[in-house]
């Protein structure tokens, strides 16, 4: 139980995130319409890329979207992928979700030249210049001739810091 | 080469045989349709001078004569998957449709899972399940890197699945891509041979009759069942089938691969098989220069 007496997040456990503020019973928890004002407004992302799919809260502020929609809570150990990190001040897009959906972004991406795209993929932080938000970013580069999603970077400071997990950094 | 001695009465070539399972097997990857066409994918490839080949007999298969498939962008991107030729093939023989609801019952680490999920536009549901809780991070790793949303993942006894997260639905096609003694894989793992042993066999043998059996009662009437093993033993592969047929509603089919292959056989050291064990089809190594498999397609017929 929450302070408030309401149900608290079940950190092992998929519970579809509420439709609306009005609906939701677990504090903290994010909303399905938070999501998509957050990827429409920030990123640029139209709603309807997201219309087919749930989303789902597992893990304290980890989101996850799933194609399909099941009953909740669910009794399953995976549900489509990893999209958000919630339950902090800045919700950050996890590289999946940005390699899976970014291409539908139209701003706060930052297209990196190869050098600089492979000192990302390696986890590197890099000094360059970027006149828009701060914040996070989804990180593009050339492959085959047009733009790809890469990632999410922070920008602060002057600075590109590679949000890239180490599971996922490579040498290239 | 005890292990091999033992198949040589299958083979119609036991010196090819013998030989083909000596070579290494070259690398393979899959292009992943969720995120690149096999244009695109081949564009990257020459331009991270990564030399490749594609397969004659199915488009999204390329061959890595000098490479391993991780270490490259669009391996990064996950436009790539490294797969074994050959087993690109239950995938396809189950040819699941978009929107469809699928079960792939022993899914880690998920080459599979995940071309299923391709073929299925990543639409409808991928229900994966897996036995080995350990195996559960890498196949979610996997179907996350390839951009999969369709999938929810099990861990249980495939034997025991239960539909109930699932409203109790059944699938309208089930892949049962079952623990094996993975003869069939010794091109690439030479310890196959070391750790063979006939217990082992009827160990699987076990296991993998319990789940065929299920995957026929979860899937709906009309619905397909794809059985396959990376093994020649005759235990796991036809007697399999034939324990299935005698229990559950269900009937082999017909169907075409375009791989050199030769039909099940219905006798082995004294056991006979149901008939139409002919319709399965056991891949030797030397007939495609791949690794060994066997495969088999199930209607279910309800009761």
């Amino acid at each position: 139980m929450s302070d408030d007496g309401g149900p608290t997040n079940v950190g092992t456990r998929f519970d579809r995130l509420p439709a609306t503020a009005a609906e939701r019973t677990v504090s903290g928890r994010a909303t399905r319409e938070a999501v998509l004002a957050f990827w429409a407004n920030r990123y640029g992302i139209d709603r309807a890329v997201f219309a087919d799919h749930s989303f789902w809260e597992r893990g304290a502020g980890k989101l996850w979207v799933f194609r399909d929609d099941i009953d909740s809570p669910a009794e399953v150990q995976g549900l489509g992928m990893t999209v958000l990190r919630t339950r902090q001040e800045h919700w950050k897009p996890t590289l999946e979700a940005t390699q899976r959906f970014g291409r539908h972004a139209t701003r706060n991406c930052i297209r990196l030249p190869q050098s600089a795209a492979e000192q990302f993929l390696a986890g590197r932080d890099q000094s360059l210049d970027w006149d828009g938000d701060w914040g996070y970013l989804l990180v593009t580069h050339e492959l085959a001739g047009d733009p790809e999603p890469l990632g999410v970077g922070l920008y602060v400071h002057g600075e590109l810091r590679s949000m890239v997990p180490k599971g996922r950094r490579r040498e290239l | 080469m005890s292990m091999l001695d033992r198949y040589e009465p299958l083979v119609d070539d036991p010196d090819r045989f013998r030989a083909a399972c000596r070579r290494p097997l070259p690398h393979a990857v899959r292009v992943n349709s969720i995120k690149s066409s096999v244009a695109r994918a081949e564009t990257a490839l020459t331009d991270a001078g990564i030399a490749h080949e594609r397969a004659d007999w199915h488009p999204r298969l390329f061959r890595l004569p000098e490479d391993q498939p991780g270490a490259n962008w669009p391996y990064v991107h996950g436009w790539l998957h490294g797969q074994e030729e050959v087993s690109v093939l239950p995938a396809t023989v189950l040819s699941p449709e978009p929107g469809e609801r699928v079960w792939d019952a022993c899914a880690a680490p998920g080459s599979k899972t995940t071309q299923l999920a391709a073929l299925m536009n990543d639409t409808g549901l991928v229900v994966g399940t897996d036995a080995n809780v350990g195996r559960i991070a890498p196949l979610r790793s996997n179907a996350e890197r390839l951009g999969v949303t369709n999938l929810a993942i099990t861990h249980e006894d495939a034997r025991n699945h239960s539909l109930r997260p699932f409203d109790g639905t059944p699938y309208d096609r089930a892949l049962v891509d079952v623990p094996c003694s993975c003869e069939g894989t010794v091109r690439k793992n030479s310890d196959v041979l070391e750790e063979w042993s006939l217990d082992r066999i009827e160990g699987a043998s076990g296991v993998q009759r319990g789940i065929l059996r299920r995957a026929v009662e979860v899937t709906r009437e009309g619905g397909t069942v794809v059985y396959s093993t990376c093994t020649f033993a005759p235990e796991e592969n036809e007697a399999v089938l034939d324990f299935v047929l005698g229990k559950r509603s269900c009937r082999l089919v017909d169907f075409d691969i375009p791989l050199d292959h030769t039909p099940g056989v219905t006798e082995w050291q004294g056991d006979t098989f149901d008939p139409a064990v002919r319709r399965a089809k056991r891949i030797y190594p030397h007939q495609n220069d791949t690794g060994g498999f066997f495969c088999a397609k199930l209607e279910v017929t309800g009761s």
